[in-house]
């Protein structure tokens, strides 16, 4: 069975050197062809063309924007704002930057069709068309919120940039003070508490149920996802009605900071167990069947290999649970009560937090109390903004995914492991080392040693 | 080779092992092989069984028991999940009781009734209703284009770093405080959003819902009629559920397969043809899904609500006209004031907008999970 084919030399198209070319591939197809043969059974064998002598030109961008595309942008901006500028307030009696902008909008949107249609079919016109609206979809998102983000740090910056601000609380400050007297310590303090007695309680709660979820399974675990995500549903207002029923009126009889923990819990626990859930998924099966092929208990596997993988996510997961019960004013606003003195005992009286302190301040008509307002709001997006960003950097890669430095440890580590299981025996056991024969004996006894003790 | 031996049905197969003496020739390994089986089946707590010095050859039970620690995680695990699934019911069990009385006293009166003063009980959350699908409507009328036009641009336009950057932006969008919208809402957007409001109010008066009129039906026109509106409260919310349902479509889409996507592209398809043709009905569940999941979070949301409304207990049809209520903002607002009794009427309000968003979550999750492939559901 020997493959032959034929290949178009002998048509007179080609050159004589394509030709030669070839011929000396055929020659070296049929010097393997023997051994190669049994692999590939009748199948012609791929033949690449050598690339000797082929000039290679100048790599083409594939993306590039040409020079007319850029030009019916620009103009089209040009020409809309040019527009809406001329018509404002002409056509309608539309005024302020919000109407400027969407008469320049709808404006550019035509001219740029228009540009466009000159040189282009109707399906190239679509394309543009919605690539367009698809990026202003996102520039407005993105603007958005960075000027959310921007807008409050700016009308906050004049209470923020007083120390006292970080330093005192608002007992002795009425709101026609100047912003040099009174701070929020005391609602950086609630804050601190709540969330810590929250995730005292969400994080072992939480990441128990998102492995139970994924590792034990059933019927049940169903059941419980099925619940945990209705939960992500749960108003957060009616959580803390929840609370304030349940616990306030029922139990404790005043407002407290426990409560407000409470109810904060009740919205960060589907959070958290939703994205557990998700990076517990993400840890690859095989790892998982390596370890109980070593014969290892289910719950070796979940402490030993499961959760060390999965550990980046799982943090990441936290934090940003922990982003978003921070944010939370609707629970708080029913369980902690408001208060202008710091209050550091969780189980009496009320206790204040950032969110809840921004809504009582912009209450106020006072102009100082409303900076006072931003400038705690301004804290609590910078705080949020921190605990992202702490998350990305500690989440950004996939269960499982190594930076360099530990993927270097790791490898030395195998190495080592595997130098001193393999190759260190067969040496010995071929008589390399004569000098020590003691080694073969020896070894293998203090290896299995280690490997059982933990075990147990 | 004749025709006898050649296997032809799996019958063959089976009833040739049936007349093999498989288990014979394995006689005088079965020793080892017992002892060594049983005890690796038999996990950390098993002894070795010592039967296997008999010379029947016998089935090796493949039934492992479970070690202590074993018994120790399970139970844990299944007691984890069953508090949060009682944290749950008791959510849900608290409510339906504690709004038992007043609903008792209302009957079903309390669905169509707008007034809300339980202490002459006479109260309903028709009211509130509307007005809370009123902001959700709005919200999603906002929030859909731009999400679905993200979302879009997430999978489909942009690559590599920006990617990655713009989603982490709306990632860390969802996760701003909604006070944080609240106040910019109120003391940017409000003003802002008023010559639109009244440019809408006066072109498009003759469609019912964007007329703006007083008592007696005239036009209003002052900048004052249109403040603390369903429509200014209803973009914000729309801004606050983008984040959401973004993150779902853009999966959805992601997920449209790269050979039917190529096959599209190789036909000569534009990019929006692509995109109609492959993307748009891989990803329809997800669209639909995540619109649904976001008008959940819309339902709910109160407290930038709360800040922008001024509540008023009347249907209000006009969306851009001052007054609408919701009825997370109605028990932010009444909660404090509350008797035994309004308390009670309170968590009937709060029950009806559970039982909503729950309706509307697990349809939206149903629909994102069936349309997703098969590999991924469970």
């Amino acid at each position: 069975m020997t493959t032959t084919y034929e290949h178009p030399a002998g048509d007179g198209l080609l050159d004589d050197t394509m030709t030669e070319e070839l011929d000396a591939l055929e020659f070296d197809d049929s010097e393997t062809d023997s051994d190669s043969d049994s692999d590939h059974g009748g199948a012609a064998p791929t033949v690449i063309p050598s690339s000797e002598g082929i000039e290679i030109g100048p790599r083409r961008g594939l993306h590039a924007v040409t020079i007319d595309e850029k030009f019916n942008i620009i103009g089209a901006l040009a020409g809309g704002m040019a527009f809406s500028t001329l018509l404002f307030g002409w056509i309608a009696p539309l005024t302020g930057a919000i109407g400027w902008f969407i008469i320049a909008y709808v404006a550019f949107i035509g001219i740029y069709l228009l540009l466009v249609a000159v040189r282009a079919d109707r399906q190239e016109v679509k394309d543009k068309l919605a690539t367009v609206l698809m990026v202003s979809a996102g520039t407005i998102l993105v603007g958005a919120l960075v000027f959310i983000a921007i807008y409050t740090l700016a009308r906050g910056r004049d209470a923020v940039l007083h120390l006292n601000f970080f330093t005192e609380t608002m007992k002795t400050t009425g709101p026609l003070d100047p912003l040099t007297s009174g701070g929020i310590l005391h609602a950086v303090v609630g804050t601190l508490i709540q969330i810590s007695i929250a995730l005292a309680i969400t994080i072992p709660l939480g990441v128990t149920t998102a492995v139970f979820l994924n590792e034990v399974g059933g019927k049940f675990a169903r059941f419980v996802r099925t619940i945990s995500d209705a939960m992500t549903a749960l108003p957060s207002i009616v959580a803390g009605l929840f609370i304030y029923a349940a616990v306030i009126q029922l139990v404790t009889h005043e407002r407290s900071g426990f409560a407000a923990s409470l109810a904060i819990t009740v919205m960060m626990l589907p959070i958290v167990i939703r994205a557990s859930d998700v990076v517990l998924r993400l840890v690859p099966g095989n790892l998982r069947e390596a370890s109980y092929a070593l014969g290892t208990t289910r719950w070796r596997t979940v402490w030993h290999v499961v959760l060390p993988t999965a550990r980046s996510g799982l943090v990441t997961a936290v934090i940003l649970g922990t982003a978003r019960g921070i944010g939370e004013t609707s629970p708080v606003l029913l369980t902690s009560g408001v208060t202008a003195v710091m209050n550091v005992n969780p189980f009496s009286g009320p206790m204040i937090s950032l969110p809840l302190q921004v809504f009582d301040f912009v209450r106020s008509p006072e102009p100082n109390m409303v900076a006072r307002g931003f400038g705690t709001a301004a804290v609590l997006i910078l705080l949020v903004l921190t605990l992202f960003i702490v998350a990305r950097m500690i989440g950004g890669k996939g269960p499982g995914q190594l930076s360099d430095r530990q993927r270097r440890n790791a490898r030395a580590e195998s190495m080592r492991d595997l130098h001193r299981i393999t190759i260190l025996e067969d040496r010995v056991a071929r008589g390399d080392y004569p000098s020590r024969p003691s080694a073969s004996a020896s070894a293998p006894a203090p290896t299995p040693a280690p490997a059982t003790t933990p075990e147990e | 080779m004749t025709d006898k031996d050649v296997f032809q049905t799996i019958e063959d197969v089976l009833l040739e092992n049936e007349r093999t003496d498989v288990i014979a020739p394995l006689e005088g390994a079965t020793d080892r092989e017992g002892t060594a089986g049983a005890g690796g089946a038999g996990g950390e707590g098993g002894a070795p069984r010592n039967d296997a010095a008999d010379s029947a050859p016998r089935p090796r039970s493949l039934v492992s028991r479970r070690s202590t620690s074993d018994t120790v995680f399970q139970t844990v695990a299944y007691t984890a999940g069953a508090t949060t699934v009682g944290i749950m019911l008791l959510v849900g069990l608290f409510l339906t009781l504690r709004a038992g009385s007043a609903l008792q006293v209302a009957g079903p009166s309390f669905l169509w009734t707008q007034e809300w003063s339980p202490e002459t009980q006479n109260f309903g959350i028709a009211a509130v209703l509307f007005g809370t699908v009123t902001v959700a409507l709005v919200a999603l009328c906002t929030g859909f284009p731009l999400a679905f036009g993200t979302a879009l641009l997430l999978s489909e336009v942009v690559r590599g770093t920006l990617r990655s950057f713009m989603i982490s932006l709306v990632d860390l969008m969802a996760a701003v405080p909604s006070i944080v919208f609240g106040l910019w809402g109120v003391f940017f957007l409000q003003d802002a959003m008023i010559p639109v409001a009244r440019w809408i109010s006066h072109y498009f008066s003759f469609i019912p819902i964007f007329a703006v009129t007083g008592e007696n039906g005239e036009t209003l026109t002052e900048a004052s009629a249109f403040t603390s509106s369903a429509f200014i409260a209803g973009i914000v919310v729309g801004l606050m559920v983008v984040p959401t349902q973004a993150s779902v479509m853009r999966e959805a889409f992601s997920q449209a397969p790269i050979g039917e996507r190529e096959g599209a592209f190789a036909l000569g398809g534009t990019r929006w043809g692509m995109i109609r043709a492959v993307v748009l009905p891989f990803g329809r569940g997800g669209i639909i899904g995540g619109t649904m999941l976001g008008l959940g979070r819309a339902l709910g949301e109160t407290i930038a609500v709360y800040m922008i409304i001024s509540p008023v207990f009347t249907i209000n049809w006009q969306v851009l006209k001052t007054g609408t209520n919701s009825i997370s903002a109605l028990i932010a607002l009444r909660y404090g004031e509350a008797s035994e009794f309004g308390l009670s009427a309170l968590m009937a309000a709060g029950l009806v907008l559970f039982i909503i968003t729950l309706i509307v979550n697990f349809t939206a999750s149903t629909i994102v999970a069936r349309s997703r492939s098969g590999a991924e559901s469970q």
